[in-house]
């Protein structure tokens, strides 16, 4: 269809044309986008357009599909809410990273070609950088260079990925990948270092806690969004994603629960949900994937809304530790109910939007006979109530009052929170409308009575040993080491050992060979005429005769005339017949 | 001018003991329905009486314990990576 505008295309002009405006117009202008972008992805058509012939390959701007247009509802979607949340925010810089980061996320979702995709893919990673720049902090900025590092590294995996790909398959199509070779897994690898699956996912809880209040907002649902997507797309059903995903699940679950900073909680529990939704596609059943884009349609929304609260609270009081947080139900009340529903969406609760969409990939699993994999998703269900659905509101909200009286948040703020609150609870409570947009059709009802009452005895319980082990949970005000170690400490180890190591050899080969060799070397060459000459000089003379002091005399004139290169004609002459003999006879 | 007085309700001993009493019976009364509800279990053992809230109780209590484990190792100061 000629009609259909690419809403990636939207998103990143727009955000070219943000220092254009001023004051709260630039403001009204990064909220209107993302609502115009939204209608646009409803406007698509399914069917592929914005073709280009780029060096050789024929690139597709716009596949639409109901996968691609299921991601683009919710990317835009999310980005009014966040635009709506930031307001306040007086920051061309941000916005225009931001728009350009959601717009390439598009781009990436729309892309039908791995070229194009591998194009967003990297503005994605670039433009994410600047909002976790923006934050102007010392350890923002270092965060931020090992985000950008890491996803270089990423990036680098997907490219010689792609390129052993398209060698052996001649197309640029991107489509499920059934080949399973290097080519293959360098590009899943790349896929799953954005998907922040362990080990390589140290740096979405190293960056995104650094980045801005509203940073942090948008950072959560982009990347590992993308991911999930890309995942979908390309690699249903391969089985080691259900070993993946469910590695993440608990892995996130285990480090949230060791951390003290809220948003790293939050940051740890993103690994935790998207290891779900990857779990969904190893299981790579219609419904199990159909699960995995319908729980990333509303965790962008849930997860987008408990960055939200955490991020009003920070920009309050400008603490985000849980060691110094505390008793603000007092004073900021509707973003702690806000805040409240965000939590209970996340872990699932009947009537929030995460049980409509979580027990998709769960029954998922259940109907394939994965007993493994539905137990731990059951336990991680349980795991999540824990630490983000309990910790996270109860040690920033309740616990010990800190004495901290910082008043509500501003209106914008609350507005955005209320929209997305409203939303968890809506597709909650009817959840039709996303069912429908979902890639495969859906024949499936959560809502049972045994369902309902086995969640609520999972929770419940979940609830009271919380509560029974509040003492083992007691906030410290440490960091847990990481992956990130070995790039940060080990980077460091490396150094001093290679330091030590490579220089050490440049000492002993100093030594040995500038200072020893090369100076006897010297030596000996310079003194070489002199001992060969006197060599065969000192018998003659002795030969003829001469001996004692008159001998020493003749040497030492010989010395001093060879040093100075002043030699009697006749002695040069002589050596140099002798030389010329010599080598006429060695030949 | 007189100050309104704080909203201090869950702060008050009384309420925490409430809460608690409400959480406690909140449980008792999710686990009642396993006394008579007929349940088609997948498994098999996902069948047994109260199976989920034994599951949540179970596996929330193994990862704190085991979080606590790994934390000996994993947990270290505020400006580790400053030094």
């Amino acid at each position: 269809m000629t009609s259909d505008f690419s809403p990636a295309a939207l998103l990143i002009i727009g955000a070219l044309l943000v220092p254009f405006f001023r004051g709260n117009a630039r403001n009204w202008f990064v909220i209107i986008l993302p609502a115009a972008a939204f209608y646009l992805v409803s406007q698509l058509q399914v069917g592929s357009s914005w073709q280009v012939h780029f060096f050789g390959f024929d690139l597709t701007f716009l596949r639409v599909d109901k996968l691609s247009k299921v991601f683009g509802y919710i990317f835009t979607l999310n980005a009014f809410a966040a635009f709506v949340y930031a307001f306040y925010l007086k920051d061309s810089t941000q916005h225009m990273a931001a728009l350009l980061y959601i717009g390439s996320a598009l781009g990436v979702v729309f892309a039908g070609d791995l070229v194009s995709l591998y194009f967003f893919w990297e503005v994605m990673a670039v433009a994410s950088t600047f909002l976790i720049l923006a934050r102007k902090t010392k350890k923002s900025q270092a965060a931020g260079t090992r985000y950008i590092l890491v996803h270089i590294f990423g990036g680098l995996c997907l490219l010689a990925g792609m390129v052993i790909y398209i060698t052996q398959t001649g197309s640029i199509a991107f489509n499920a990948m059934t080949d399973r070779n290097w080519g293959t897994y360098l590009i899943l690898a790349g896929i799953l270092i954005n998907a922040a699956a362990p080990p390589l996912h140290a740096w979405l809880p190293d960056a995104y806690p650094e980045a801005t209040v509203t940073g942090g907002v948008i950072l959560s649902a982009y990347t590992t969004k993308t991911a999930v997507y890309t995942l979908i797309r390309g690699f249903p059903g391969w089985e080691v994603l259900m070993v993946v995903g469910c590695m993440m699940t608990l892995y996130g679950i285990i480090y949230a629960l060791l951390e003290n900073d809220m948003r790293r909680i939050l940051a740890y529990s993103i690994i935790n949900q998207v290891g779900f939704m990857v779990a969904g596609v190893g299981i790579g059943t219609m419904m199990s994937l159909n699960g995995s884009a319908a729980h990333a349609f509303c965790h962008i929304i849930y997860k987008a809304l408990l960055w939200m609260s955490a991020g009003a609270v920070l920009h309050m009081t400008g603490k985000s530790k849980c060691t110094d947080l505390g008793g603000l139900y007092k004073t900021m009340p509707f973003t702690l109910i806000f805040g409240t529903i965000g939590a209970l969406s996340i872990s699932s609760v009947p009537w929030t939007s995460g049980f409509t969409s979580k027990s998709l990939i769960i029954d998922g699993a259940v109907h394939e006979h994965l007993m493994w994999v539905w137990l731990i998703l059951e336990v991680a269900s349980a795991g999540v109530f824990l630490h983000a659905g309990i910790k996270f509101p109860y040690f920033v909200f309740f616990a010990k009052d800190k004495g901290l009286r910082p008043g509500e948040t501003n209106k914008p703020m609350l507005i955005a929170m209320g929209f997305l609150s409203f939303l968890c609870i809506f597709l909650g409570v009817y959840p039709k409308p996303l069912y429908d947009v979902l890639p495969y059709e859906v024949h499936y009802q959560a809502y049972t009575f045994n369902h309902v009452i086995a969640q609520f005895q999972l929770l419940l319980l979940s609830a009271l040993v919380f509560f029974l082990f509040l003492k083992l949970l007691k906030r410290t005000d440490t960091i847990s080491i990481d992956t990130d170690w070995f790039y940060r400490k080990g980077g460091r180890l490396f150094y001093y050992i290679f330091d030590h190591v490579l220089n050490g050899i440049n000492r002993i080969s100093d030594r040995v060979f500038v200072g020893g060799l090369a100076k006897n070397l010297g030596r000996v060459s310079g003194h070489a005429p002199e001992i060969l000459a006197l060599a065969a000089l000192v018998p003659l003379w002795s030969a003829a005769g001469t001996t004692g002091r008159k001998l020493q005399d003749r040497v030492a004139r010989t010395r001093a005339a060879l040093a100075t290169g002043t030699g009697p004609v006749g002695i040069s002459a002589a050596l140099a017949t002798l030389f010329v003999v010599v080598v006429f006879l060695l030949m | 001018m007189k100050q309104k007085k704080e909203f201090d309700y869950f702060d008050r001993p009384e309420t925490i003991k409430k809460l608690w009493i409400m959480l406690y019976v909140l449980c008792g009364l999710t686990v009642a329905p396993d006394l008579f509800t007929h349940k088609h279990p997948h498994f098999g053992f996902d069948g047994f009486f109260a199976f989920y809230a034994l599951l949540g109780f179970v596996s929330c209590a193994v990862l704190i314990l085991f979080s606590k484990l790994v934390a000996l190792v994993l947990k270290v100061k505020e400006d580790y990576y400053d030094k």
